[in-house]
């Protein structure tokens, strides 16, 4: 049975990517996503895996090569972050329409000017509509098991498309944690050995990626709507049985003690477990505070997230990524509609922050529930907020 | 002896009388009448043959072979992006070699072809093939060298010949229409010192199929940069492309060489080279130059065939060989 060891979690992601038995990887390297490639180039050096590592000379090609090898009939994976997710960024859209199941982990970073290589969620929003499933991990542990949903989830029948797992820059893939790796029978057991739906093959020849004239281009992105939503139910059967194996379960919405809350806080990624600590601090000293947490961040889960949230009068949802001038953050502009195509208007601010790598305490957080009570009580208008800001 | 010698040591050229009749490239595509560039990438799939996967670059021949549903496409055929042709194809043919290693797959003679326009190659997929070639991957890149994004409605790439007329270099009074040299796409691939590199002009079919059917031989990254006459582009008439195509060598203006294991062949000597401004006035691009441009044009063809002779080996008194004349 697979025991818990404390290592690098891009390490841990490495050797997940390896235990999914992938074909071809290609990958440029870029900050802070570089280990996780490092350390997969060593394991096929080292003979332990056996694919192919193409270096390429830039992330655009990283993702041409991971399309190609993908339609070639490959397992493919590769990892990016920021500024390398932005050039490749065309081609993600055209991996998606083709419906080829890559897998890709995302170092979040920040994106400039000025140039930064901390963390934060912009590169995340910018590639919100290329239609990939986008998981969002906490920890180490989750990023591990999130790779393995990715790889089972992308390539069912049902789904077909690429899956993204975001792991915040440097606050995960640099940090040492305990990580429990399966062995490669139980991973095996998980993940069937991929055999695509279709593949470039000359014994059975097909044009894939034709011209769409208008007269088909509405139909074709229709179509691909409806096979994106369509994926939810098998990334929640997934899940489930993920976790009849290992005993880890997973849900789109995380809550944390929400079943009496006034005020819940709305995170995505590692500040999380941060709101966590600030929410029982907060609980001990008798205020109704929870917290939910995104998960699956495409498709979004928005049923879900409305029965994590619909109990409480007032939510902060925190946003990491700027969204110049429009009403609130990306995922604000989520939580809003969730709510109120369904009718339900609870006092919602919105708190921009993280940007860039700046940290956000458990002091803010606690911070954030004080001023959404008063500003809820004084009548304040909603808006949106950059926090921690030297003015 | 190269890998390229090596692996062509028991070569057989094409005989024009017995081309196959396989056509991995069909027709009831919408090509332009008179295009000679799918006429050569017709003759690159006859040669090359149906146990091949080919990417296209975006351009004129992604989009006249496509439009869904329908596909003139014999062979797999996958089109992803302008600029990446050559890294798209690098992972198809990573996949088969992952997967015949892994024996899950029994397929190891399958051809991996990636293609696209000057622009696709020379200047916006640069990066994409340069990476592909360096990293040695078993593929044919071709580039199908009309002089200009055509497909966008002619404009000028860094593959447009100088003086030449497009709607992006047009000639006016302080301009000659393009004011650059073409860039020397072939150079620039053989610079990576992979195992083959030719250049190759639909008006001498059976020289062009040879070096496809090379290309695919050779171990390791072949490129084959091909003339490809565009009248619609080049304002002349549909009828000329194979006579333009069979002028441009005659007149030096594009040599026909390949470099096998970094050594430069000349395939086709001009004993008796046709004035360049025969080939510049058979298109009217060029109608606005004048004869000191065109004496200027003419003195750097001439000095530049003199040097790709001296990369060649020959000196320049020499006359054609016999077996290439069969063509002529």
């Amino acid at each position: 049975m697979s025991k818990r060891v404390g290592m690098e979690v891009s390490i841990a992601a490495a050797e997940a990517v390896a235990l999914a038995n992938v074909d071809v990887i290609a990958a440029y390297p870029i900050t802070p996503q570089t280990h996780i490639v490092e350390h997969l180039s060593e394991i096929v050096a080292d003979g332990h895996l056996d694919a192919e590592f193409v270096p390429v000379e830039s992330e655009h090609s990283a993702m041409s090569c991971c399309v190609g090898a993908a339609a070639g009939g490959a397992r493919t994976f590769t990892s990016t972050s920021s500024q390398g997710y932005a050039l490749m960024s065309e081609i993600c859209y055209i991996a998606s329409s083709l419906r080829l199941p890559i897998v890709m982990a995302v170092a979040n970073r920040a994106l400039s000017a000025p140039i930064s290589i901390w963390n934060d969620h912009a590169d995340m929003m910018m590639s919100r509509d290329t239609c990939w499933i986008q998981t969002v991990a906490e920890n180490g542990q989750e990023v591990v098991d999130l790779l393995f949903h990715a790889f089972r989830t992308g390539e069912d029948r049902r789904v077909l498309f690429p899956v993204i797992v975001n792991l915040d820059g440097f606050i995960l893939t640099h940090m040492i944690e305990p990580i429990i790796l399966p062995d490669q029978e139980e991973v095996d057991r998980y993940l069937k050995p991929y055999e695509p739906q279709m593949r470039l093959d000359p014994r059975n020849p097909f044009t894939m990626g034709p011209v769409g004239m208008p007269e088909v281009y509405t139909e074709v992105k229709k179509a691909q709507d409806e096979a994106f939503k369509a994926s939810y139910p098998v990334i929640l059967e997934a899940w489930k049985e993920f976790g009849d194996q290992f005993g880890r379960y997973y849900k789109p919405v995380e809550a944390y003690k929400t079943e009496d809350a006034e005020t819940i806080l709305v995170t995505m990624g590692s500040i999380s477990e941060t709101a966590m600590t600030s929410i029982d601090a907060m609980r001990e000293s008798g205020k109704k505070v929870g917290l939910v947490r995104i998960r699956l961040w495409r498709p979004f889960p928005f049923d879900d997230f409305f029965d994590a949230v619909k109990g409480a009068k007032r939510l902060v949802v925190v946003d990491r990524a700027m969204s110049f001038s429009g009403g609130c953050g990306p995922v604000c502009v989520e939580v809003k509609s969730a709510l109120y195509d369904r009718g339900h208007y609870p006092y919602i601010h919105n708190v921009l922050g993280g940007l860039g790598g700046r940290d956000v305490t458990v002091e803010n957080f606690a911070e954030m529930a004080d001023d959404v009570v008063r500003a809820h009580e004084t009548g304040a208008p909603m808006g949106y907020e950059i926090i921690n800001v030297r003015e | 002896m190269g890998i390229a010698a090596e692996a062509l040591k028991d070569f057989k050229s094409f005989r024009l009388k017995e081309l196959p009749e396989v056509e991995p490239l069909g027709s009831g595509h919408r090509a332009c009448q008179g295009c000679g560039e799918i006429l050569a990438l017709r003759q690159v799939m006859k040669a090359i043959g149906s146990n091949s996967i080919v990417c296209s670059a975006t351009g004129c021949m992604e989009i006249v072979t496509s439009p869904f549903p329908q596909t003139a496409w014999n062979v797999p055929w996958l089109h992803v992006a302008f600029e990446n042709a050559a890294a798209v194809i690098s992972g198809v043919e990573a996949a088969y070699k992952a997967l015949n290693r892994k024996g899950r797959i029994d397929q190891p003679d399958v051809v991996f072809i990636g293609y696209g326009g000057d622009g696709a190659t020379a200047d916006i997929g640069l990066q994409a093939l340069s990476g592909a070639l360096e990293r040695g991957h078993n593929i044919v890149y071709v580039c199908l060298d009309n002089e200009a994004y055509m497909n966008t409605g002619i404009q000028r790439s860094s593959s447009t010949p100088y003086g030449a007329m497009t709607t992006t270099s047009p000639p006016g009074k302080k301009s000659i229409g393009q004011s650059t040299w073409k860039k020397n796409m072939a150079a620039v691939a053989a610079a990576h010192e992979i195992p083959y590199v030719a250049t190759a002009s639909p008006g001498y079919p059976v020289d062009l199929m040879n070096k496809a059917k090379k290309a695919a031989l050779v171990p390791g990254p072949a490129y084959l940069h091909i003339y490809s006459p565009c009248p619609t582009g080049w304002r002349c008439d549909p009828s000329v492309a194979v006579s333009v195509s069979k002028l441009v060598v005659q007149s030096k203006v594009f040599p026909l060489f390949e470099v096998i294991d970094g050594h430069w062949t000349l395939s086709r000597k001009i004993a008796k080279p046709k004035p360049v401004s025969e080939y510049l006035k058979s298109q009217r691009r060029f109608r606005h130059l004048t004869e000191s441009d065109i004496q200027f044009i003419q003195e750097r063809i001439d000095a530049e065939y003199e040097e790709l002779l001296t990369r060649c080996g020959l000196k320049s008194d020499g006359g054609e060989s016999k077996e290439e004349k069969k063509e002529g």
